[in-house]
């Protein structure tokens, strides 16, 4: 029984990173209606940039961490940029956008590669003080604890952003209609610019936990994740904040649930994208989508 | 009666669109649907070609019941409309825009081609002119290379009808066919519709412009609140007290 | 000639199946389906006529055909319920239904689990592999003009407007989306056969990306643009050897460059540069 407890527990930790992935995905979809396939390319760069300015410039750990983060959302600028802003007239947009972005998801992912190479890469041991914390019998380290309160935190805030600020109210109204947005004096433009910063902000907070959790970061590390966040935006409903966090949550107890009971690693993603196969067959909008389906 | 509409209701989301509608369209008439905005016209015609299937109430072609019917099964029984948004396959050409709604006349089948076969080649040929009857018929004839997408609003209409015309259809459905045309293309367009009847063709339209449609149409149904105020012909319905109502809001009386 | 064959043989070979599993996703696309489930296709038609061929030593043309029918009846079922969803939800779902498959190929025993088959008696040539390209391109080429085709156009560029014109849109759709994974499956047994070993990995997400990435560069609305788009990517490698790029992080980049600038600029793909320089001498 604790040993089930524990691997619910295991899951919470991994699935809440993935719920901070997904919400960058989920943001961007919501209000634009495209998917950005680049999500996972900027996921990737920002773990790897992380652990670059932690080794080499000698920054404190946090200062190295917000700094990543920036930077990923920077990298979203330059993505909207190049890949989507011209492409906003063309009347398919969506399907072109989609594109676009694994043009640019692939030249992101050959600039990992060049500039950190293609091996698998760690954080320098003692980094950080682990403690290890026994609870009955089940155990977790305080790295664990950390990951978790920043990335439940990363969203709670950005939650609270969506509903009282006024750059999330704009986005909010950009996301029901672009053309009323504009009538009432809302500068999409701008606001489309820093959707797509904070989405990938949050992706690339999302690779630096995960390469924490893990301890091995390395340029392909984007491929995993990009069709785990896609199941979860959809298990979640497109466009929905929350359901993207659920979603996460039960992406990651779905997987570690599945290994556990069938003792095969392999059949890790089995459940979780066969269930989403049937919710896109049975319920496109998802679990707690706003029915947001295009119907011609 | 061609077209039968019996107790016709059609709801969204416990919003009635649709309730009770009752009237008949007469073969080889004009005949007029309106009503001010949200009155459930165009919800209607969506009924019509089965696009939006309705929840109770009968709909009779010929006097068979088609409101069960998938869209292009009532297509092949010989209806065919034009949209209030203008739907045209905005990447094909006028000429490839009414070849592709051939699909109804048979021809092109895959295997002649296949086999190089000298019918296939003939069938061709006779499509590419039907098509072209078609666009002249609709006066634009003249536009046939140009891309659907680059016309004018005006031509885009007539492109429209060009290729519900390739249907051969018996019953046509026109949702705001004149809208934002110039008077001289109104003309047009009304000398074309009466054509169109002389040949056999019958034609249920919605319309805003009252002239146009007063002049039109052999009779009228007027549209309230999703059920049906009047059916008549032009005079009746002018006269009528619901219609003023219907448009005007309801006179207030006054003491 | 002959030591032309033997540097390029094999370069030749993959873009000629390249070029077929490009095909085989147009079909969908031309009928406006983006359906990113046909690498797996590809991967049951491998699996299937492999297995045929290596546990009961089958006929190899019966192995491939078998492939290809098991593909397009997987394609029968899949494709009845995922057809109702349109555009994006459409790609997920069969992205999804990808995954799936690889799942099963990681797991079943029949199919090696990670590691694959391995010894796959080498059966396919040259002259198979473009014979098939010819003889689909011809097909699809055909298919075009006819009946079919059109509705498949009309679909694409208007469902609603195709709907009432008398198009049975579900019929059309499913023939495209199943046609699509019947090409697929042949390509997928053909590489099998090519390729000596088949491992799930080669059909997941990366392959989907990379057929829709041939029929954007090349151009999706005629039956060349496909075909030309597999065969620049294929030969691009080798052209930047050519130049002294080996590396692979230079090649990647090349090709996001291409798919940027192709789709920013010529929104219906390379072939369109053909047909336009046509168009301005006449």
């Amino acid at each position: 029984m604790s040993v089930f407890i524990q691997q619910l527990i295991n899951g919470f930790f991994i699935g809440s990173v993935y719920g901070l992935f997904a919400i960058g995905y989920t943001l961007v979809f919501g209000v634009l209606d495209i998917l950005n396939l680049a999500h996972a390319a900027i996921f990737t760069l920002g773990g790897l940039s992380a652990l670059w300015l932690t080794r080499t410039t000698g920054l404190p750990v946090w200062a190295s961490f917000c700094l990543a983060t920036l930077f990923s959302g920077l990298l979203g600028l330059v993505l909207y940029r190049v890949a989507f802003a011209p492409l906003r007239r063309r009347a398919d947009s969506n399907l072109s956008g989609l594109i676009s972005s694994i043009a640019m998801a692939i030249i992101f992912e050959a600039g990992a590669f060049e500039i950190f190479g293609a091996r698998t890469v760690r954080f320098p041991q003692g980094m950080f003080a682990v403690r290890v914390y026994h609870f009955d019998s089940l155990t977790f380290t305080s790295l664990q604890l950390e990951i978790v309160a920043i990335a439940l935190g990363l969203m709670v805030v950005l939650s609270l952003c969506l509903k009282h600020s006024r750059t999330g109210k704009a986005m909010r109204a950009v996301a029901e209609s672009e053309t009323t947005a504009r009538l009432l004096g809302i500068p999409v433009e701008r606001i489309i610019s820093e959707t797509f910063f904070v989405s990938s902000a949050l992706g690339g907070a999302a690779g630096i936990l995960f390469g924490l959790y893990f301890n091995a970061l390395g340029p392909d590390m984007g491929r995993s994740i990009e069709l785990k966040g896609l199941a979860v935006i959809i298990l979640g409903g497109m466009g929905s904040i929350p359901g993207a966090i659920l979603g996460g949550i039960a992406f990651g107890m779905s997987e570690v649930l599945t290994v556990a009971l069938t003792g095969m690693s392999s059949l890790r993603d089995a459940v979780a994208f066969s269930v989403l196969l049937l919710i896109l067959i049975l319920k496109p909008s998802g679990l707690l989508g706003r029915g947001r389906i295009r119907q011609a | 009666m061609l077209l039968e509409f019996e107790q016709i209701s059609r709801s969204f989301g416990g919003v009635k669109a649709l309730s009770g509608v009752t009237f008949g369209v007469g073969e080889g008439t004009i005949h007029g649907l309106i009503g001010p905005n949200g009155s459930g016209k165009t919800t209607l015609m969506n009924v019509v070609s089965g696009l939006c299937p309705p929840d109770g109430g009968r709909l009779l072609l010929g006097g068979r019941p088609i409101h069960r019917l998938g869209p292009h099964r009532i297509a092949g029984l010989g209806v065919a409309r034009t949209f209030q948004n203008i739907r045209l396959f905005a990447g094909m050409t006028c000429m490839e825009n009414v070849i592709a709604a051939q699909h109804l006349r048979g021809g092109r089948a895959l295997l002649p081609r296949l086999l190089r076969l000298r019918g296939a080649k003939i069938s061709e040929t006779r499509s590419v002119a039907e098509a072209l009857t078609c666009l002249t018929k609709a006066g634009i004839a003249a536009r046939k290379s140009a891309i659907a997408g680059a016309l004018s609003y005006g031509e885009r209409r007539r492109l429209e009808i060009a290729r519900a015309m390739a249907l051969e259809p018996r019953l046509l459905l026109l949702d705001e066919p004149i809208a934002g045309m110039r008077l001289r293309e109104i003309e047009e367009m009304e000398g074309l519709f009466r054509s169109l009847a002389r040949s056999g063709i019958t034609i249920l339209l919605i319309e805003h412009n009252m002239p146009f449609v007063m002049r039109l149409c052999h009779r009228i149904t007027v549209l309230h609140f999703g059920q049906t105020v009047i059916t008549g012909a032009p005079e009746e319905v002018a006269e009528h007290q619901g219609v003023i109502d219907a448009y005007l809001g309801p006179k207030r009386t006054e003491g | 000639m002959s030591e032309f064959f033997a540097v390029y043989g094999s370069l030749i070979n993959f873009a000629g199946l390249n070029a077929l599993l490009a095909l085989s996703l147009y079909v969908p696309l031309s009928a406006g389906q983006l359906s990113l489930g046909n690498a797996a296709f590809a991967g049951i038609g491998a699996y299937v006529s492999a297995i045929l061929t290596m546990r009961l030593n089958a006929p190899f043309p019966l192995a491939i055909a078998a492939g290809a029918f098991t593909a397009a009846c997987v394609a029968v079922v899949i494709g009845a319920p995922v057809l109702r969803i349109r555009g994006i939800f459409l790609a997920m779902a069969t992205l999804a239904f990808g995954e799936v498959v690889r799942i099963a190929a990681v797991n079943l025993a029949i199919t090696g689990g990670a590691e694959g088959l391995i010894g796959i008696p080498s059966k396919t040539t040259m002259l198979i592999i473009y014979g098939t390209l010819g003889v689909a391109a011809y097909f699809l080429t055909i298919l075009r003009g006819s009946r079919i085709g059109w509705s498949f156009a009309s679909i694409r560029e208007d469902e609603t407007a195709a709907m009432v014109m008398g198009i049975n849109t579900t019929l059309y759709k499913n023939s495209a989306f199943i046609l699509g994974a019947f090409i697929a499956g042949i390509a997928g047994g053909l590489y099998a056969h090519l390729n000596f070993i088949i491992t799930p990995g080669e059909f997941g997400f990366a392959a989907e990306v990379q057929l829709l990435i041939y029929n954007i560069v090349g151009g999706a609305r005629s039956v060349w643009g496909p075909i030309l788009g597999a065969f620049i990517l294929t030969a691009i490698p080798e052209v930047l050897r050519g130049v002294d790029i080996t590396a692979g992080p230079p090649r990647l980049f090349v090709n996001g460059l291409i798919l940027l600038l192709v789709i920013l600029y010529l929104p219906n793909g390379l072939s369109s540069f053909f047909k336009r320089a046509k168009g301005s001498s006449e």
